[in-house]
């Protein structure tokens, strides 16, 4: 029916198709659930088709179409892009479920708009995941900015309007300040904005204007969380919880690492930044990042602010593994990317799932909650065991090809950084699974369970962190192809 | 005349042959027949026709320029110098387009509103004032010849004073008269300026200026014109600083001519100037050298931003958008001081992707003044839920204005902020890029009224506006959208344009037949 490329063009578009779908139903609750579902479900199989093709050897490629000379809209898969999409469309599903038993379970007004933003954001990331080029990368980046401010600011309270208000001009602003002037002037050096393996800028520019590019593309990709520009996603949790879960756990910040990733690798070029030693910095940055960010979460009551901070310090791990500048370190960012985003989800599934519940979001709140709600924080367990990454969770995969990164080229911050990190994360963590296993409840609140579908999905990616480490071989494999190992 | 004319009856050739004139005498006759109208709904519907008819013949004569180069039409058959010479390169023909494009998108809206705002003994006048202005802002563009730009020039800026004097209330009378003295001042200045050219040269015809300029170089009246003609049209342009007529002129005249003037009547401005910089000028003087580079980027820069931080604090959605446009205007000198293609380029065009995105921020403000009453902070809270299309509409034109990707503003940007790089300024791009981030905040500062307040007073019971508006709005908006992923016709007319201009300056515009 469709060939090889415009089955990428499709796989793109069908969210957006969906989202049109949904506004155009939404007065029907049922089916506006049901064409949400199904989407997601056609978008998943695509994603799977996309696949099946990019690993037999044929590569889907759409465009280029010109915009004006010299700037072109683009799609292509390569092996990074293609993980991201199908974790991005795959916790889609799952996300789908839950967002039905959350959103019914807690009677969010305008559900609507809700559904129909979520579908657009997943339409930015498709197109973020595919982009052939900066230019590409660049407009749906900013098109998930757009899209998921709606839903950052969904509840329309003063606190709302606040955290939207920070959410947006962080996002909006590195990106318009840092991110657009970097493209541009990779542009006017290098001719092309095009992701090439081994980059475009070799020899095309001097150690100080690369140093000064380092500095505008990390700093600009404020969805990579890098401090101090992270402030946004601790706001962004204003949000109805199944946002923060698949946005602001999986799709917002994951589009982050996802393009300092690639831009590490695609448009610097790792040799070119081993060699010329202009990005060093980012080490540093990064390895701050993740050491700050734990000590702050340690310091959160609210359970979803503690867990955004953990995504701030998880998220630097990806960048600091970039940073290491080794291939095997660039495998340990592509795994930790797919590990984090299944085993955050699973944490954030659980905060809804006590939210819609028992309607608790302090930590102190949770003495005991262990036993009224046992699937939930059995699955919560699970999820921060893999955030520490204690086999066998998909989170220890990651750390592991990071140190064999880190020490074989002897880097020995970058190693102490993880292991410093591994025991904040025991320490913000372990106290909330005791508290809620072990300390008696101090009041006699009468709940049980969160609703049946908040119970599937967090079941389904709980069981699919503990599945990602047994089976990491399809993730395994694209990580390895991006470096070609 | 290209192959696919020359099959054509004698008759049609014949007019065809005559389109330069036609592009400005049509809207002047029609202007005299429009006054003597007493209905007006049928002066609106005359009016409609011709707008509709301008594009037709502006798109015509941009074509011609695509396949001829220059069009050169003597006026009433006297050869030029002597004679007033139409001539027209791809530089007009886009101005043209510009122009007449935007005049027939904005009439199917105006009848609602000039219905609404304006007393039918009026209404005729109006939209007789309305053609007058038309002919004005197209002759300015059209004409070879720099007396005749000055008649025109008049043209256009009397009817404007009628037109915003017609608006809803008194302090309309104030703002049409603070413009009127600022424009007599602007066209004195530039009179004063032609007349020292006159002078020296003995002509007034364009090309032939250009070519006898540099027999006499760089001479003191010349210098001296070329100032009074700057500062004459930069009051026109409004300029920072000579911005001050431009905010309450947009924020109290018709809603109608608010939304006209806005996408068209600084442009043309700009038009000229460029056209004296570069191609009368341009030959005789080093362009990049002149220290009025240096004073037209550092006015540019403090447009940008000191009109944009106004923008923050106004509290009528009109004058917010005025300034607005204040800063925007900046974009586009700082676009032609680079005085390289892709600088050019960029400025001239953000001339036509300003005019759509500020022409349908207009109209759906120009629609909510006229649910609403007035267009007051306070008046607006909560019409994202009571006006939806309207409000989504604004907030879509908004992210243009922004110059979010995907947007013809990005576009824009795109061009400015690469010319920054390749001429070596690259502070200028992050400049450019922090001055359109303070779009964000006016701009959002809206929506968080919009929408996140609850709807009271006449906002309640405000609902979007009929089709014949919405429509419109419609089309610009998706302008703004289509022409930032495919820009073709815009960016490279654009291109083209700056090419004719650049190549003009090394003396190319052609000497007299």
């Amino acid at each position: 029916m469709f060939n090889v490329d415009e089955l990428l063009l499709l796989t793109i578009f069908i969210p957006l198709i969906g989202g049109v779908g949904i506004a155009l139903l939404g007065r029907y609750p049922n089916i506006r659930e049901c064409i949400t579902l199904i989407t997601a479900i056609i978008l998943w199989t695509q994603v799977v088709n996309v696949y099946d093709y990019f690993q037999g050897g044929i590569i889907p490629k759409a465009g280029p179409y010109e915009v004006l000379p010299g700037l072109e809209l683009a799609f292509n898969v390569e092996p990074l892009g293609m993980l991201f999409a199908f974790i991005a469309s795959t916790l889609w599903i799952i996300n789908s479920i839950y967002s039905i038993g959350y959103m019914r379970g807690n009677n969010e007004p305008r559900q609507t708009n809700f559904y129909i933003c979520f579908a657009v954001s997943l339409f930015g990331v498709m197109g973020i995941a595919f982009s052939a080029n900066l230019f590409t990368l660049f407009l749906f980046y900013e098109v998930l900015t757009l899209a998921t401010y709606p839903l950052v600011t969904h509840k329309a309270d003063e606190n709302a309007k606040k955290g939207g208000r920070i959410y947006l001009m962080i996002l909006l602003g590195t990106s318009m300040l840092l991110l657009l002037p970097a493209i541009i002037w990779t542009g006017a050096l290098a001719g092309t904005l095009d992701f090439v393996p081994g980059g475009i800028l070799q020899d095309k520019a001097p150690y100080a204007v690369l140093v000064l590019l380092s500095l505008l593309f990390m700093f600009g990709i404020g969805k990579a969380a890098l401090m101090p520009f992270h402030f946004w996603l601790p706001a962004a949790m204003v949000a109805p919880t199944p946002v923060s879960a698949l946005l602001h756990a999986v799709a917002v910040v994951k589009a982050g690492v996802f393009s300092v990733v690639k831009i590490v690798v695609y448009i610097f070029g790792i040799d070119l930044l081993a060699e010329t030693g202009s990005a060093d910095w980012l080490l540093y940055a990064a390895g701050f990042t993740v050491i700050v960010a734990s000590l702050v979460a340690l310091r959160q009551d609210n359970l979803k602010k503690r867990l955004a901070y953990s995504t701030v310090s998880q998220l630097s791990y990806v960048i600091l593994a970039a940073a290491i500048l080794t291939p095997i370190s660039a495998v340990g960012a592509a795994m930790h990317i797919a590990a984090h985003a299944i085993s955050k989800i699973t944490l954030f599934f659980a905060a809804g799932s006590i939210y819609t519940a028992a309607h608790k979001t302090e930590i102190s709140q949770l003495d005991g909650i262990g036993w009224k709600m046992p699937i939930t924080m059995a699955a919560f367990t699970i999820g921060a065991l893999s955030m520490i990454g204690v086999p066998p969770t998909a989170g220890f995969l990651g750390k592991w090809f990071m140190l064999q990164g880190a020490v074989s080229t002897q880097q020995w911050v970058a190693v102490g950084v993880i292991v410093l990190s591994t025991l904040l994360n025991t320490a913000y963590f372990l106290p909330i699974i005791y508290r809620a296993f072990l300390v008696p409840p101090k009041e006699t609140g009468d709940h049980g369970e969160a609703p049946l579908p908040i119970l599937i999905a967090i079941s389904l990616t709980a069981l699919g962190t503990i599945l990602l480490f047994i089976f990491p071989d399809a993730a395994l494999d694209l990580a390895k192809q991006m470096v070609g190992l | 005349m290209s192959a696919s004319v020359s099959s054509l009856s004698p008759a049609i050739l014949n007019l065809i042959e005559h389109l330069p004139a036609l592009q400005v005498a049509i809207p002047m006759l029609g202007a005299a027949f429009v006054a003597m109208m007493r209905n007006g709904l049928l002066a609106w519907f005359v009016s409609l026709i011709i707008s509709l008819l301008m594009p037709i013949i502006a798109l015509f004569l941009l074509h011609e320029t695509f396949v001829n180069g220059i069009v050169s039409y003597a006026l009433g058959g006297w050869a030029p110098p002597v004679g007033i010479e139409y001539r027209v390169d791809v530089a007009n023909a886009f101005v043209l387009v510009i122009v007449s494009v935007m005049a027939a998108i904005t009439l199917p809206y105006a009848r609602k509103v000039v219905a609404l705002e304006i007393a039918e003994e009026n209404r005729s006048w109006f939209y007789s004032m309305y053609l007058l202005c038309l002919c004005g802002l197209l002759g300015i563009a059209i004409t070879g010849d720099a007396f005749n730009a000055f008649v025109f020039l008049e043209v256009s800026s009397l009817s404007t004073y009628a037109m915003i004097a017609m608006g809803r209330d008194r302090r309309a009378l104030v703002a049409a008269y603070q413009y009127l003295i600022m424009g007599t001042i602007g066209a004195t200045l530039y009179v004063v300026g032609v007349g020292l050219l006159y002078v020296m040269t003995g002509t007034l015809n364009f090309a032939d200026m250009a070519v006898r300029l540099k027999e006499i170089e760089e001479t003191r009246p010349i210098l001296a014109a070329l100032s009074f003609i700057t500062v004459g049209l930069s009051l026109k342009i409004a300029l920072f600083p000579l911005h001050k007529w431009l905010p309450n002129a947009y924020a109290y005249s018709p809603t109608m001519a608010t939304v006209f003037l806005a996408s068209t009547a600084t442009k043309v401005a700009i038009y000229l100037l460029i056209r004296f910089v570069y191609t009368i000028y341009g030959p005789s003087l080093e362009l990049v050298e002149t220290s009025a580079v240096t004073v037209f980027v550092i006015l540019s820069l403090a447009a940008m931003f000191i009109a944009s931080f106004a923008a923050c604090f106004q509290k009528n959605i009109e004058r917010m958008l005025a300034f607005s446009s204040v800063a925007q205007i900046g974009y586009i000198t700082l676009g032609i001081s680079f005085a390289v293609k892709t600088g050019l380029t960029g400025g001239l065009v953000h001339l036509v992707n300003h005019a759509f995105m500020k022409g349908a921020l207009f109209m759906c403000t120009g629609a909510m003044m006229m649910r609403l009453g007035n267009v007051k902070l306070q008046a607006v809270e909560g019409i994202g839920r009571t006006m939806p299309i309207t409000m989504g509409l604004f907030v879509a034109a908004g992210l243009s204005l922004i110059g979010v990707p995907g947007t013809v503003g990005f576009v824009s940007k795109w061009y400015l902020a690469l010319a920054a790089f390749e001429t070596g300024q690259s502070w200028l791009a992050f400049a450019i890029m922090a001055s359109s981030f303070i779009a964000v905040v006016y701009i959002g500062r809206i929506v968080e009224i919009a929408y996140f307040r609850e709807p009271k007073g006449a906002a309640l019971l405000a609902k979007d506006p009929p089709p014949s508006m919405i429509l419109p709005m419609i089309i610009l908006v998706v302008a703004c959208f289509y022409f930032g992923i495919q820009a073709d016709l815009t960016a490279k007319t654009a291109e083209l344009a700056a090419d004719a201009f650049l190549s003009s300056a090394q003396g190319t515009w052609g000497a007299v037949q």
